[in-house]
């Protein structure tokens, strides 16, 4: 307790506004990105109030658009995410979401189907038992979320490349745009290299029970190259494009590649 | 008579030395503005998930949400990557870490201590660092390269995980991140202090001299 305060005098404890602010509309969100600056350290060292919000947002979301592309360049196909023994499995996993267990979609997996749309050949919709039916795999892998913490996990499901490739999908296009049953809607783009690496996955099953709801029921995209918020659950539709669709979160200023 | 003449020849003649070179300078100031938008912004970051049973208050945060610390801190790292880089080449290459801060003994270190707790250390050639000075700047440069590796693990634990290995995990690097930010702001916290106390150092990093 001593050390505590030490370390940082007059910290408030009552400013746990990690909740509050996730419930933040996005305009106020992205009014508050440059806010922080002007009245905080650029005012103090340049002395005069030149960072204006909307310039500063121009300056943030241009050298985030150069990250995605160092980013991509430092990807590497083949480079696995570490997998880990059965032992290492943080129980419980943490359910995460911008909203509530309750709030979270309650699918009937007999009425659900995959759509597919975009650069495929063949566009037909899937129910779960059909995908049930193709090859799966298991991977135990670590989820890094966007926030910091982390927690290792067990997946089993089917290789996003294998699917790609059953459903004749354009593989050079841009990105595999998901969008998915959360409340407000929920959707995110994986860029066409990142769905291709081997350990993307479209998974079922977590610690080889079905997928439950509080998971992503009925499924859900695991992709240990990238940050949780780029693993969609709940997914209903792929779309193989060549646009950049945007997404739920990226759209309010995270990172879109966000690869780990 | 004449050696007064001489005084003031020598005086007019060469102008006082240079303590701090145009470079040390440019990236020191450099250093600090990238330093406090990557701290600042990195607090906005640790209240998303915070490590320890506190959070920073919001106004010492920058960019007012989880995401925007983060393209703060995304923006920011380029800049402190860079000079950082710039500084230590030049620092060895032009020997000035070897002629300024090197050696350091612990006799030096305990004797420069218990006379600057007496208040007998002398700062009559800034040219000179004494072995506290050279232990924190020497100290303060590896804590430096540290929390640019541990953050570089965090930012891509696959892509470099050769850097994740060197620290055991992806927590175990976060606690680093996270420790070498504490070492930075209570190195910041007595230099600031110590500039303060003697401020010809303070003009010789504005002006050289």
């Amino acid at each position: 307790m001593a050390k505590r305060s030490f370390l940082i005098p007059g910290v408030d404890k009552r400013l746990l506004i990690k909740d509050s602010l996730k419930t933040m509309p996005d305009v106020t969100r992205r009014r508050f990105i440059a806010g922080g600056a002007s009245l905080g350290a650029l005012t103090l060292l340049t002395g005069c109030d030149v960072v204006d919000s909307s310039s500063a947002e121009t300056m943030l979301a241009k050298v985030s658009k150069f990250n995605d592309a160092v980013q991509a360049w430092m990807f590497n196909p083949d480079a696995l995410a570490p997998t880990f023994p059965e032992s290492a499995i943080t129980k419980p996993f943490p359910f995460n979401a911008y909203y509530d267990l309750d709030d979270a979609p309650d699918i009937d997996g007999k009425d659900w189907k995959l759509e597919v749309r975009g650069l495929v050949d063949n566009k037909k919709s899937w129910t779960l038992d059909e995908l049930y039916k193709l090859p799966q795999v298991t991977q135990i892998t670590r989820h890094i979320c966007v926030e910091g913490w982390s927690a290792i996990g067990s997946w089993t499901g089917t290789p996003m490349r294998d699917f790609l490739k059953l459903i004749g999908a354009d593989t050079r296009a841009k990105y595999v745009w998901f969008q998915c049953a959360d409340k407000d809607g929920y959707n995110s783009p994986l860029d066409m290299r990142s769905a291709l690496h081997p350990q993307t996955q479209m998974t079922f099953k977590y610690a080889s029970e079905i997928l439950p709801r509080a998971y992503g029921f009925p499924m859900k995209i695991r992709v240990p190259t990238k940050l949780g918020f780029k693993n969609p659950k709940y997914v209903v539709s792929m779309e193989v494009t060549n646009d950049y669709k945007g997404g739920y979160w990226e759209d309010q200023g995270y990172n879109s590649f966000s690869g780990s | 008579m004449a050696s007064l003449t001489v005084t003031d020849e020598r005086v007019g003649a060469t102008p006082a030395k240079v303590i701090q070179p145009a470079w040390v300078r440019i990236m020191h100031w450099v250093n600090a503005l990238a330093m406090i938008l990557m701290i600042l912004s990195g607090w906005q970051i640790y209240n998303a998930s915070p490590l320890f049973g506190f959070s920073f208050p919001r106004e010492y945060t920058l960019g007012g949400w989880l995401g925007g610390g983060l393209l703060w801190h995304f923006a920011a790292m380029w800049l402190l990557m860079i000079n950082g880089l710039a500084y230590l080449v030049t620092g060895i290459v032009t020997g000035r870490f070897a002629k300024k801060l090197l050696p350091i003994t612990a006799s030096g270190v305990l004797h420069d201590i218990r006379a600057a707790l007496t208040f007998k250390l002398g700062h009559d050639d800034l040219t000179v660092y004494n072995y506290v000075q050279r232990l924190l700047y020497a100290g303060i440069i590896v804590v430096g390269v540290l929390i640019v590796l541990s953050g570089l693990a965090i930012w891509k634990p696959v892509q470099l995980y050769y850097l994740v290995m060197l620290f055991g995990d992806y927590p175990a690097a976060r606690y680093v991140h996270f420790f070498c930010m504490a070492a930075i702001c209570a190195f910041l916290v007595i230099h600031v202090l110590l500039a303060l106390l003697v401020p010809k150092s303070l003009r010789a990093m504005i002006i050289g001299r």
